[in-house]
């Protein structure tokens, strides 16, 4: 089995996507907390959709390189669903719901329509399941996922602090003067960064996988925040890393592996949180 | 010099004014309570106050160097905060946000300030408690030290004591008392006249009728009383929390 290992990790490709994975799982991870306090969990899965509608249409352009595009996509409807989560007749939950469907029906006619490639179901199934994709990240790509998730973490922890303030308490932060409009744009920002990047690993549908059960594990066990950020980051960590060992050796979809192994650490939390 | 001065302010959402020509002015070391019924504006008030919310018309004339943003604020727990994991320590410290501006981490003197904090309200032994596993009374202890790291001068506290158990009631008003025989200046939103009359120095009434003077005066004039008579027929006079034991505190100290 070792062996195995290590001929698989003779290759780049497999380098590239062990690197990728795991910053990925660690930025995701450290967002997820916020976002699962803040009940923004759901925005998370409204916006993976949006990137699936953006994918859609970048491989309709045919551009190589699918990110530039779906980046900004996802950046613009994270800011839109935050400002209508606040104060329109529809509510939050609801134009997330038809944010996210709008764009899954979109990006699969487009696909369909409009495609070059031969096969369509194939296509779209990898899209939404990441099936190979991080594996055969490369070039440009594996380092504009590095400068990302790098920028995502720098900014995670300088605001810190600013975001456990917000995070806990919206009103208070806001009389004693914290801009808390900009640190929620911050916050769909980031999301909406970690979202595109963790379209690599586990494709469009899987990702919420990514942001809640680390958080949601690390609250089974830890009481303080710091505890529980620093907790959710590991597990996502050491559950990334297992899912695509597994995934190689035993030959499974990775993003599917990944989530699977997240679900079974959330298990093993639960029990321990329920014994202790 | 009054710390905060309302001038002929209005307040109401889009256009529809709940509250008009308000005016009061509230000095150092006071202690304001604010009642009246539901819907009559103390929330919109107080979010006014703090600058959360515009005011429709007229004018918040804040003191020598205070601004909104120096008002310790005790807001009523939300719902998110039920299952929050956060020690009782983190929960302090982020009183400090509003002066620190950019800096990113919390500096030596501001982690020394929290602990006094802590100490200050008794509760220094819950410090790395998880805060979603402390008592109602507990948990405000903590709020209103997580206050007292955002100001030294005024705290604003919205209904403090609503939803904890008699002696928790008592506990609350005690400490609040405490802070304003320090100095602290107290404004505080009520649903309990009582408790208010028995502490306050001065009231501000909302409703259909708004007063403002001082508890004297708001016992002799015809909503206060016509608010005492009430009382008495509801709670036959007796007290939902021992007032008595809160207000000995000013024989104990002495002032």
């Amino acid at each position: 089995m070792l062996e195995t290992l290590q001929l698989y990790f003779s290759y780049p490709f497999v380098r590239y996507a062990f690197v990728v994975g795991i910053l990925i799982a660690l930025c995701s991870a450290l967002l997820g907390v916020t976002l699962v306090l803040k009940r923004f969990s759901f925005i998370g899965d409204g916006l993976s959709h949006v990137a699936f509608g953006g994918i859609a249409i970048a491989s309709v352009m045919n551009l190589s390189n699918q990110m530039i595009l779906v980046l900004p996509i996802t950046v613009v409807a994270a800011i839109i669903l935050l400002r209508t989560g606040q104060n329109t007749k529809i509510k939050g939950d609801a134009a997330v719901a038809m944010i996210s469907v709008g764009a899954l029906a979109l990006g699969y006619m487009l696909m369909n329509v409009f495609s070059v490639s031969t096969n369509v179901s194939g296509d779209v199934c990898s899209t939404l399941f990441g099936s190979t994709s991080i594996l055969t990240i490369k070039g440009f790509e594996v380092w504009l996922c590095v400068a990302l998730s790098a920028v995502v973490l720098v900014v995670f922890i300088l605001f810190y602090n600013k975001l456990f303030s917000v995070t806990f308490d919206e009103s208070f932060a806001k009389a004693v003067g914290t801009k808390t409009d900009h640190y929620n744009l911050l916050i769909a920002v980031l999301i909406a960064v970690v979202i595109v990047l963790a379209m690599n690993l586990v494709g469009s549908l899987l990702i919420s996988a990514l942001v809640i059960f680390p958080a949601l594990s690390a609250m089974r066990l830890f009481k303080s925040f710091f505890s529980v950020t620093v907790c959710a980051a590991i597990f996502s960590v050491v559950c990334a890393a297992a899912g695509l060992i597994i995934s190689i050796l035993a030959g499974t979809p990775v993003g599917a592996t990944i989530v699977t192994v997240d679900m079974v650490g959330f298990a093993i939390f639960s029990v321990i949180g329920k014994i202790r | 010099m009054a710390e905060i001065k309302v001038e002929n302010l209005a307040l109401g959402y889009e256009g529809d004014a709940l509250v008009e020509n308000l005016n009061f002015e509230i000095n150092s070391g006071e202690y304001l309570c604010i009642v009246g019924e539901n819907g009559s504006g103390k929330s919109t008030l107080m979010r006014t106050l703090l600058g959360l919310q515009k005011p429709m018309a007229g004018n918040i004339v804040f003191g020598d160097d205070l601004d909104s943003t120096q008002i310790g604020y005790l807001p009523q727990q939300t719902l998110v905060q039920k299952d929050f994991p956060a020690s009782v320590y983190e929960i302090v410290l982020s009183g400090f946000q509003g002066s620190m501006g950019l800096r990113p981490f919390y500096s030596h003197k501001e982690k020394k300030e929290a602990s006094d904090a802590l100490e200050r309200l008794g509760i220094t032994q819950l410090k790395h408690r998880c805060y979603r596993e402390l008592s109602g009374g507990q948990q405000q202890r903590v709020l209103l030290a997580r206050a007292l790291c955002a100001t030294k001068r005024i705290l604003l506290l919205d209904e403090p004591v609503s939803g904890l158990d008699p002696s928790a009631q008592t506990e609350m008003y005690q400490i609040i008392r405490r802070l304003n025989l320090e100095g602290v200046t107290i404004i505080m939103i009520s649903h309990d006249v009582h408790a208010s009359l028995h502490f306050a120095s001065h009231i501000l009434h909302m409703g259909s009728q708004i007063f403002f003077g001082t508890t004297e005066e708001f016992e002799e004039s015809p909503i206060g009383s016509h608010y005492l008579l009430k009382e008495k027929k509801t709670l036959g006079g007796g007290h939902i929390c021992d007032l008595d034991r809160v207000a000995k505190i000013k024989v104990k100290e002495g002032k």
